[in-house]
């Protein structure tokens, strides 16, 4: 073993240096240089150049004017410093009860009948608490509200949301899917009217 | 489940299979030390590397000292990470100020606990983590800590692997390669480039790659929201490639700086099983007989094909309480899934990440159906050989391969053979070993946590689901996987020590019989096949093969496991609440 530990001392810091140091640097300048965009994080702003988040993170969006994401077991919910899906499974009676409750919620915001179906993904936490994306079919039951709210045709909105829609990727890898901050980014722009 | 779902995982297959071959032969050029196409860019830095850490090459190794080698090298790397962990307030490239006065609210402490099972866990290629990276390590302890171990835990893996196929390759031999030789041309001339192109990839695809500190922004309906980043890609790269799975972020690659597309999705998985399934091929190579290699791949195909079908199933079933709480049944479970990955790559990964000793994970595990639940924890449990970890796959089908063929020849009453090796008493033994140390830390290790009142606490789901989360560590940890019914409190002394030892136990104690294996079976002469050969080449052996994993698995676990996920199965349709 002696005999094996100098040179295991010596080849574990040149090859620390080489792929704890040097590549992840070298990774570093080359993605800042090809992709600066996605490799600062993906930062989405506003009409006015301010920074409103990430394209590629959930974020809250309490007030109904605007289309609502996905539940969030993020910290507080979409914390974007303390990414985290609920743990809860089917046998668990605290996530049936929170279930309940959203479909309940997600129906009386949205007027729709007490028998309604509602999507999967608008009554459960996402996996990591910030799924950026919901399903074409949680949107377009959300599209009378948001236009009822902001005084926009119900065209306009489902419009809007059409072309908000992302395929699957490539045709066939993936779920169809609809990227919330951008949806709702639009729609503050002054050109939906 | 759908037909695009389906045509994803044929894809995902079919592109495995295609990449077998040519990657297997090029793994058996490097290991042989022969001249290949990166040798122009690469031998100048491959000589250097052995120069500067006073290295002579092409000394073999006895297999004592080869595994003395190993030993040393992996407690050099987890003392070293250790300190980093513990010094990381005063170390820099910590712009959030981790373990120091300036940590952001509710910042986990890298406690002397802590460190020693986050040391312990990247160093043997498990990557559990019992924090979360976002609000624990500083980008220094991401890069150099924690990712510069997902490189050479993977590269010694694949030592240890090629080492054991020497052993059936040589004959009348005393020694097995050089360790170091092994370990440096696996890191430069394997993964590297590898991870080079993989990292650049997905930066394409939105993974972040900065060292900036995390920006608060003004959201747009009013809130305030904190981004983390960091360096991810080039740390995914490796962790995918690797089969290590230890995430950026607490969520792993379900995090969408971390896996942003359906495309990244895929590509991850594919290099999950990228090395591992090459392996194979490079056994064939090295052997003389391609054959032999495609038939652990077609055993390795059969058991995964069962595994995902189950989760992609019990998923797209979803959970009957749901359905009766008013929600549409078309998406399937999709509490703890992410909307672009949706139920077939979500059990794809699920099912590809556990196979294999990897442990990322795109979808919450602890809020899978029961059956779900049940292929992880098998998948663990028969010691990640269907395709498995980066080396820890082909030396553990090795393994079982010599057992079945062992089986076989009790069968008959004839002393088997494996490539030409006299399967004999003591290979069976270190075999037997081999099984038997990994059932022994799973079993005992959750028996002391679900008898003592603490660890038991830790729990988050009540009924089945929590001692399933406490059989789940084990088996996680044992098996060097990685992932979690995450909703185990594992940060606590008990959770921090036990899982450590269980990660040496189900790292080393298993290597050391691979290796001791290799050693017995490089001294044996060659016994050319005869007629009463049992040829490990055919359907039949494939068969047998997947029936000793199934069966030792069965035996073993099937009473720890109908308390857990089976009788929670039950009890999910019985519409029983905890």
């Amino acid at each position: 073993m002696k005999t094996h530990l100098l040179p295991a001392f010596r080849l574990t810091i040149v090859l620390a240096l080489l792929t704890g140091v040097v590549y992840p640097l070298a990774i570093t300048a080359a993605a800042r240089l090809a992709f600066p965009y996605s490799a600062n994080g993906s930062l989405l702003r506003d009409a006015r150049g301010r920074v409103v988040g990430s394209a590629l993170l959930g974020q809250r969006f309490g007030s109904p004017r605007y289309f609502q994401p996905r539940p969030s077991a993020a910290g507080d919910g979409y914390d974007a410093a303390a990414s985290a899906g609920s743990n809860l499974g089917p046998t668990s009676r605290k996530l049936a009860d929170a279930m309940a409750e959203r479909v309940a919620a997600y129906r009386q915001l949205n007027g729709l009948a007490a028998t309604q179906p509602v999507p999967a993904d608008a009554v459960t936490a996402s996996a990591s608490g910030l799924d950026p994306h919901i399903s074409p079919a949680n949107a377009y039951l959300q599209v009378a509200r948001v236009a009822r709210e902001r005084g926009l045709s119900v065209e306009q909105v489902g419009r809007l949301v059409a072309r908000h829609t992302q395929p699957r990727q490539l045709g066939f890898l993936g779920e169809p899917r609809v990227n919330v901050l951008r949806l709702n980014l639009d729609l503050d722009a002054p050109a939906v009217r | 489940m759908t037909l695009l779902g389906w045509a994803q995982i044929a894809l995902f297959l079919a592109l495995l299979y295609l990449a077998t071959r040519p990657l297997g032969r090029y793994l058996a050029r490097v290991f042989a030390g022969e001249r290949n196409a990166l040798d122009r860019v690469l031998g100048p830095l491959e000589r250097l590397i052995y120069r500067l850490a006073g290295i002579d090459p092409h000394v073999e190794m006895h297999p004592t000292a080869y595994a003395l080698a190993l030993l040393a090298f992996s407690l050099v790397g987890t003392l070293l990470t250790y300190v980093l962990l513990r010094c990381q307030g005063w170390l820099p490239l910590n712009p959030m100020g981790f373990s120091t006065a300036t940590a952001p609210r509710g910042a986990t402490a890298m406690t002397p606990d802590l460190a020693f099972n986050t040391a312990v866990s990247f160093a043997t290629n498990t990557n559990w983590q019992a924090y979360g990276g976002e609000s624990t390590l500083s980008y220094l302890s991401q890069m150099l800590a924690l990712a510069y171990h997902n490189w050479v835990s993977a590269a010694a893996g694949m030592a240890v692997a090629v080492a054991l196929v020497r052993g059936f390759a040589r004959r009348g031999a005393a020694t097995i390669g050089n360790f170091w030789f092994d370990l440096v041309r696996a890191t430069l001339y394997v993964l590297l480039p590898l991870c080079v192109v993989f990292s650049l990839v997905l930066v394409s695809q939105g993974v972040a790659q900065n060292l900036a500190p995390y920006p608060t922004v003004s959201t747009l309906d009013g809130g305030r929201q904190t981004i983390a980043m960091g360096p991810v890609a080039s740390q995914e790269a490796i962790k995918m490639l690797g089969t290590n799975g230890g995430g950026f972020f607490n969520a792993n690659s379900a995090h969408p700086f971390e896996n942003p597309t359906p495309l990244t999705n895929m590509l991850s998985m594919l290099s999950i099983f990228l090395l591992p399934a090459a392996l194979f091929g490079m056994f064939g190579a090295m052997v003389g007989d391609e054959r032999q290699g495609w038939a652990l791949w077609a055993a390795s195909a059969v058991m995964f094909l069962v595994g995902v079908t189950t989760v992609y199933a019990a998923e797209t079933a979803g959970s009957p309480l749901a359905v009766r709480h008013g929600v549409a049944a078309g998406q399937g479970n999709m509490e703890g899934k992410e909307q672009r990955f949706g139920q077939a790559q979500s059990a794809l990964f699920t099912t590809v990440t556990t196979a294999a000793s990897c442990g990322a994970v795109c979808a919450m595990h602890d809020s899978l159906t029961p059956l779900a639940t049940l292929v992880p924890l098998v998948n663990m449990q028969t010691d990640e050989v269907i395709f498995g970890g980066v080396g820890a796959g082909l030396y553990g089908l090795l393994i079982y391969a010599v057992l079945t063929v062992f089986i076989a020849g009790l069968m008959v009453g004839r002393t088997p053979e494996y490539l030409g090796k006299r399967i004999e008493a003591r290979e069976v033994k270190l075999a037997m070993l081999f099984v038997l140390v990994s059932s022994a830390s799973i079993l005992c290790l959750t028996a002391l946590a679900v008898s003592l009142p603490g660890p038991s606490s830790g729990v988050l789901n009540g009924g089945p689901r929590g001692f399933g989360e406490m059989l789940y560590a084990f088996s996680s940890a044992t098996g060097n996987n990685g992932s979690a019914l995450a909703g185990i409190t594992a940060n606590t002394p008990f959770y921090n020590v036990a899982l450590g030892l269980a990660m040496l136990v189900g790292r080393f104690l298993m290597m050391l019989p691979a290796l001791a294996l290799a050693g017995s079976l490089a001294a044996k002469k060659y016994t050319p096949p005869s007629a009463g050969t049992f040829p490990t080449t055919t359907g039949l052996f494939v068969a047998l093969l997947v029936g000793v994993i199934v069966i030792v698995a069965a035996l073993t676990f099937f009473p720890a496991l109908s308390l857990g996920p089976i009788l929670e199965h039950g009890l999910m349709h019985a519409g029983r609440l905890f």
